[in-house]
């Protein structure tokens, strides 16, 4: 797929300056959340699905900090279950190409 | 702007949103066939919903000056069902000469399993057999990546198949490449939560130029907001996108999707 890279008709400092407000409101949710669930644990631990789920967020995290031009792909993928190339075998389905 | 969305529930939506959708500028929607919230418990069940989507909801549409299209199918969730399923698919041609059917959809995974994935595939037959276009759901959340390669793996695997009359909908960030390049039309879906942003998906029509994309509001039963599609226009024209790229993808690149079912008898408004 060609990156068209139709995305400067604005500069990167207009970006900053039209989303500046809005991204740090959603920083700062994003701090609030975590604070509450910290409050809410009292620092104890989650239960499992709580915990997985608690470190995929801060995993997701980590992502936004890396000067990376497809974060979004990458929390996308950190989000998805595996894709397995094998999975037509293991439902017993054939994988002979079906013609006209 | 006249703008077509794509994908609509409108069988779960007031009549007061055609009038809304009708006033932001809607012409024409295409809507299809989906999960209605229960299981429904035989084939007759399906009949009397296909008589909805082929009858009522374009007289509905119809009322405010918007033409109604519409795909047929059980849909993924339903599938389990391998036996209604089959009952359903073998029932489906009663409806595939009514004026406003566009093909078969919409068909997909939904927890990527054997039984979803058996009657998919009997779905396709159903659409090579008849000549049909396809409409294709892909999974939601942390099912979606898998469960679009594993549609894809069936598509490409099908020689029959002809990629440019199948929409893959409810691509992200990290499903459209792969989509686009291998020759499939793409759908994004307008969410407010669980899918895709306006502001996300001028992103993406940024990053491919707009080329075979769509954009939908999959209004629905659900959380979904029935016009998001001028959401989109608005964030587009926010970013000073050429309004022609805007039409294209609102526009022009439903109207060519379409135009590879028989039976789309569209008729823009006159100028």
């Amino acid at each position: 797929m060609p990156n068209h890279a139709m995305s400067n008709e604005r500069t990167g400092d207009e970006i900053v300056s039209e989303s500046y407000l809005e991204v740090r409101a959603k920083l700062l949710e994003i701090a609030a959340t975590f604070d509450r669930i910290d409050r809410a644990t009292d620092h104890q631990s989650l239960a499992e699905t709580g915990s997985e789920k608690h470190k995929l967020l801060l995993a997701a995290v980590e992502i936004l900090r890396r000067e990376q031009p497809d974060r979004a792909e990458s929390l996308q993928q950190l989000f998805s279950r595996p894709y397995e190339a094998g999975w037509r075998s293991e439902f017993g389905l054939s994988d002979t190409p079906r013609t006209p | 702007m006249d703008y077509i969305d794509p994908h609509i529930h409108m069988v779960s939506r007031t009549t007061d949103d055609y009038a809304t959708l009708a006033r932001m500028g809607c012409v024409a929607m295409s809507e299809p066939a989906f999960w209605a919230g229960y299981d429904r418990g035989s084939v007759d069940g399906f009949r009397d919903y296909f008589r909805q989507l082929t009858e009522t909801e374009p007289a509905r549409a119809a009322q405010f000056g918007i033409q109604h299209f519409t795909w047929l199918c059980i849909n993924a969730k339903e599938a389990e069902n391998v036996s209604l399923s089959r009952e359903v698919i073998a029932m489906i041609p009663e409806f595939l000469k009514c004026s406003n059917v566009l093909g078969i959809g919409e068909i997909g995974l939904n927890k990527n399993t054997k039984n979803e994935a058996t009657v998919f595939l009997e779905h396709v037959d159903l659409a090579v057999e008849h000549e049909q276009s396809i409409l294709i759901h892909t999974p939601h959340l942390e099912d979606k990546f898998q469960g679009t390669r594993m549609i894809l793996d069936m598509l490409c695997d099908d020689q029959r198949v002809a990629r440019d009359r199948v929409l893959v909908d409810h691509v992200e960030e990290h499903t459209i490449k792969e989509v686009l390049d291998r020759g499939f039309w793409a759908g994004m879906t307008l969410y407010p939560i669980t899918k895709c942003t306006p502001e996300r998906a001028a992103d993406m029509i940024e990053q491919t130029g707009g080329e075979r994309l769509l954009a939908n509001s999959a209004g629905d039963w659900g959380v979904s907001k029935p016009t998001a599609v001028p959401d989109l226009i608005f964030e587009m024209r926010r970013r000073g996108l050429a309004e022609s790229l805007i039409k294209k993808v609102v526009y022009d690149n439903p109207i060519e999707f379409f135009s590879k079912s028989r039976q789309f008898g569209f008729e823009p408004r006159s100028a």
